[in-house]
């Protein structure tokens, strides 16, 4: 019988939920890294088993968590359990943890600095991981965007990590700027159908597109106008919070920017805006439906200064015609007094043929709905503040 | 044996439950203990001194025989009583929020 297991990430730890195909009873599991920050984890498709975790501390940096058997237990992927805890020569390991910018000649040259908040240079420096994403096909790669925003890429599990350079370093990296929430690569969509297509968004740069797995980027932000900058629709600068593609139309994008829900037919080369009669088109997160690839969901949020939704009513807002014609999703929602924020990489749904939707709240409510955004419930109420959430489908 | 104070966070990295004893070679400094620390448990690398730079994290402090030796060059001796293991080394975590 199908299950689904939901990964959460949260300020002070990481939860994870599972139930079977009903999706009515749940159980939930953790805290795993009780007390650290889990910007997101994510579990491999070509491994349900494989997840990955980004466990990050403003005190003591980053470190990226593996488990093998389905999150009972994790390790760091560079010291597995058991093994000796320093290499052949002598020296230790944890090399797990280390992101290291491509200062080389050949690449590192253009990938000196970006641009402060005050538009003055600034060198790129490590903070943490936002994203991992899983290779389709193989468990053992997997992508990682990091702030400040860069791309990296594991070839062994987690072992290692080196730097995808032609992605900060096509040409307008010195031009990028941080977003309210650091410069972050956020966003990382494979393409299904075209496996050398990989698609990336940084905030406050924008979105890029790789045709050649990585090696070779270039901005793809036309259509995109962006008020809060100086060039209202320039090459980058602009704070795109998610991008969302479905797996059965990998050519059509849906993008939620700082504000404007956008839509892209040809895979990024141009968007346009589709927010049509929604109550504000602030927000940070928008995700597809697994099986209609022209039914889009997205939470609005009041605005840049009110990170929560109008009226106190929390609304999932649904379009089943590709945006422009939305729809509120309330049942089971509170819709009052409810003045929490959905932030980017959490919502997700599973492919269940009745395709389930899932999202958290920096309130610390996991919301579930079975029947695609008809009826919600929530899973847990109590967590601490939410940053991400990701479902697997276990069959 | 070296005695190693960590905060909470860390020794739950390490898995360890209390203070951390380690075997230093030559001279004892935050240097020498921190390395040593580091080869003893890898999942800590990183976290106390920067994987690239090897410089302290802005927001970890460093004490030893109830003195702030944060500021202190590395490779400073550090007391004898610490030397010995009669007072462990501290790596404390700054209190910047809650």
């Amino acid at each position: 019988m199908s299950s689904v297991r939901v990964l959460v990430g949260t300020r002070k730890g990481a939860f994870i939920l599972t139930s079977d195909g009903k999706r009515e009873k749940w159980d939930v599991g953790g805290p795993h890294f009780a007390g650290w920050e889990i910007y997101h984890m994510k579990g491999s498709i070509a491994d349900p088993n494989r997840i990955y975790a980004s466990q990050t501390s403003g005190w003591f940096g980053q470190v990226i968590q593996r488990s093998d058997d389905g999150g009972k237990t994790w390790f760091q992927p560079g010291t597995p359990a058991g093994e000796p805890t320093t290499t052949p020569d002598g020296m230790p390991k944890g090399e797990s943890n280390k992101f290291v910018y491509d200062t080389s000649d050949e690449t590192g040259k253009p990938l000196m600095t970006h641009q402060w908040y005050d538009g003055t240079p600034r060198p790129w420096e490590f903070k943490r991981v936002w994203h991992l994403e899983p290779s389709l096909d193989d468990p053992n790669t997997v992508y990682a965007g990091v702030e400040d925003a860069a791309l990296f890429r594991s070839a062994n599990g987690g072992q290692t990590w080196e730097e995808l350079p032609g992605m900060r370093g096509h040409g307008t990296g010195s031009l990028w700027q941080p977003g309210a929430g650091g410069m972050c690569l956020h966003t990382i969509l494979l393409d299904p159908k075209n496996r050398k297509r990989i698609f990336v968004a940084i905030s406050a740069a924008g979105a890029f597109r790789s045709d050649d797995a990585g090696a070779t980027w270039k901005p793809i932000n036309q259509g995109l106008h962006s008020q809060y900058i100086p060039d209202p629709t320039a090459e980058v600068g602009h704070c795109v919070h998610h991008v969302a593609m479905s797996p059965l139309n990998p050519n059509v994008l849906f993008m939620q920017k700082h504000w404007d829900v956008m839509r892209s037919d040809d895979a990024g080369d141009s968007w346009h805006e589709i927010s049509g009669n929604l109550p504000t088109d602030f927000g940070f997160v928008i995700d597809v439906h697994a099986h209609q690839p022209e039914t889009i969901y997205v939470v609005p949020i009041k605005s840049d200064g009110e990170h929560y939704p109008p009226d106190g009513k929390l609304r999932v807002y649904r379009s089943r015609s590709g945006g422009n014609e939305w729809e509120p999703l309330t049942k089971g929602l509170p819709q009052s007094n409810c003045y929490v924020n959905v932030l980017r990489d959490a919502m997700a749904v599973d492919s269940l043929d009745s395709c389930g939707v899932y999202f958290g709240t920096t309130g610390g409510q996991v919301y579930a709905s079975p029947d695609s955004g008809e009826t919600w419930a929530p899973i847990v109420r109590d967590l601490p503040p939410v940053l991400s959430v990701e479902v697997q489908t276990l069959t | 044996m070296i005695l190693v104070v960590l905060p909470p966070h860390l020794r739950t990295l390490a898995g360890v439950t209390g203070d951390v004893q380690l075997e230093v070679e030559g001279e004892v400094t935050r240097r020498s203990i921190l390395t040593a620390l580091e080869t003893q448990y890898p999942m800590l690398r990183g976290t106390i001194r920067d994987h690239v730079t090897g410089e302290r994290r802005p927001f970890l402090r460093f004490f030893a025989c109830g003195e702030d030796v944060t500021h202190e060059d590395p490779d400073t001796p550090l007391p004898q009583a610490v030397a010995s293991g009669a007072e462990p080394f501290y790596v404390i975590g700054a209190i910047a929020g809650g």
